[in-house]
């Protein structure tokens, strides 16, 4: 279920386009936040929760996650090169797979790892916060690379959708509406947070097993149902 | 031996039928896909690449289904039409990492780059490349398997009439090879150079098929129309419409021209000045009405 060329020509796709500008770019606005923060305000747990959850978690992880998810296979549909892969006998869900690894990987190292630093610079990592945190940015980065990547395999406008769905979703609605944030894959990885840091620093709207259920669920069906969508992808031509 | 058959296939988006009930089989050897702009020949070769499927028919490649069916693509080789391909690697790169996708290695790539004389090259990035390099780029990694059917839309599209003669070798050679090579093109002396077999197609349907002699007669046999001006219409079109190369005339006094519909091209070329200079007319105007290629090809359509 990996194949390794394909991994490899989605890795260089994706950093080596305009694109990693941004995926480079958000993580060391968020440093630029944190060290701000601390030289004001000082060390304070709660300041540190809230620019954790309310900047790196709820804007930076899904943004991470579009441009590396959707950025794992549109552009490739979108130009039509992914003929290339296609016409070989590799398994459709194989390619998927690959490049959900691939997704997930990017999304991970480009928002668990600056949230972990960004943890520390702002208390050190007090009450557990930065480790909160850095693993509900890990946990959020598989939904939301599953996710985006099968948006990327079904629509033209995939960005324009995951920017829709990671700003307006997840931010706007999920801070007005209670039943959003149900269904929201930033209330689930806080749900797993939640166990780990210390106090009441964060808090989920979601209960921990129905948020494992959700996550696993949305991950594995959005992988397969983009695996399908892949197999009878037409390539419509020019006329 | 590898054939394609398209039996009964049609397809349709929406409201536009793009490929009308076409039945055909393509055999070992070249074979050219003759077809004005939009005929549907890029859907019917993108029924035979497996990457859209018949609304109704059925492809296949000797009895095995095409569509949805990974495990084909050990034997079809596809040089797409469109462009883009991983700009971003160099022409050796893409080629390994075609090669690699079909399990094989370093030697297969450098084989079908050297069999497209792209190794000068091929350490530069695709970005850098003409037209006729992709080309020979994209034919490199259609390659790299050594394919037993090879399906290239619109390949000679921008080329260099040096580029053209070698891709022309190169695919010549693959079917004297006994490969099943399928192109296609809208330009018939293309079609004609290279193709030992010719499948035309307009408007969807399936007009014409055989050699090239065959299809060529069809082109030149059809009736010519021309409009003829001159001092003196009506004594030329008695004196024409008394030879059998001539069919039909038709006086159009709004235009003051004659309309003629030739039936043998070659003799009513001659026929007409040699007539005008008999009766001291003199011509005016000697113009062909119908010589675009889609009228050409309607003209088979009709036939």
């Amino acid at each position: 279920m990996y194949d390794p060329t394909v991994a490899r020509l989605t890795y260089r796709a994706l950093l080596g386009r305009r694109r990693a500008l941004i995926l480079f770019s958000l993580p060391v606005l968020l440093i630029v936040i944190a060290s701000l923060v601390r030289g004001f305000t000082g060390v304070d747990d709660q300041v540190a929760a809230d620019v954790l959850g309310g900047f790196a978690l709820a804007t930076m992880v899904p943004l991470i996650g579009v441009i590396a998810g959707t950025g794992a296979i549109g552009p490739e549909i979108d130009d039509g090169s992914v003929v290339y892969l296609l016409s070989k006998p590799i398994k459709r869900p194989t390619i998927i797979v690959t490049k959900l690894i691939v997704a997930i990987a990017v999304t991970m190292a480009f928002s668990a790892i600056p949230t972990f630093v960004a943890g520390l610079i702002l208390n050190g990592n007090g009450q557990q916060v930065a480790i909160a945190y850095t693993i509900a940015a890990l946990v959020a980065s598989v939904a939301y690379a599953a996710l985006f990547l099968l948006l990327g395999t079904v629509s033209k406008h995939a960005v324009v959708f995951g920017l829709v769905y990671a700003l307006v979703w997840e931010t706007l609605f999920g801070s007005l509406v209670a039943g959003a944030r149900t269904l929201s894959v930033q209330q689930w990885s806080l749900a797993v947070a939640e166990r780990v840091a210390r106090g009441d620093l964060v808090s989920s709207d979601v209960g921990l097993p129905v948020a494992v259920v959700l996550l696993t669920g949305v991950t594995v069906l959005a992988t397969w149902y983009a695996g399908q969508k892949l197999r009878s992808l037409t390539l419509a031509g020019e006329e | 031996m590898t054939v394609i058959n398209i039996d009964h296939v049609s397809r349709w988006f929406g409201n536009v039928v793009a490929v009308n009930d076409i039945t055909m089989s393509i055999g070992p050897g070249v074979t050219g896909l003759l077809g004005p702009n939009g005929a549907g020949k890029s859907t019917l070769i993108n029924m035979m690449g497996g990457f859209l499927a018949p609304s109704t028919g059925t492809v296949t490649l000797d009895d095995r289904p095409i569509w949805r069916n990974e495990g084909i693509y050990k034997e079809i080789g596809i040089v797409p039409e469109r462009e883009a391909m991983y700009d971003f690697l160099t022409g050796k790169e893409f080629v390994v990492a075609n090669a690699e996708l079909h399990g094989l290695g370093d030697k297969a790539a450098g084989r079908a780059l050297a069999t497209v004389e792209m190794e000068y090259a091929q350490d530069r990035k695709i970005s850098t490349y003409s037209k006729g390099m992709r080309q020979r780029v994209k034919m490199a990694s259609a390659l790299v398997h050594d394919p037993s059917v090879l399906l290239l839309d619109e390949p000679f599209n921008g080329m260099d009439p040096r580029q053209r003669m070698h891709l022309m070798d190169l695919l010549r050679r693959m079917g004297a090879d006994g490969r099943t090579v399928l192109f296609s093109s809208h330009i018939l002396e293309e079609v004609e150079q290279l193709a030992s077999h010719i499948e035309v197609i307009v408007a969807g349907r399936h007009a014409a098929s055989g050699d090239f002699r065959r299809i060529r007669r069809l082109m030149t046999d059809r009736p010519h129309r021309y409009l003829v001006r001159s001092d003196d219409d009506r004594a030329l079109a008695a004196a024409l419409i008394a030879d059998p190369s001539t069919a039909g005339i038709e006086v159009d006094r709004a235009e003051g021209a004659l309309l003629i519909q030739a039936v043998d091209f070659g003799r009513f070329t001659q026929l007409l000045p040699k007539v005008a200079k008999e009766h001291g007319i003199r011509l005016l105007t000697v113009s062909p009405s119908d010589e675009s290629l889609e009228s050409v090809f309607s003209y088979l359509v009709a036939a």
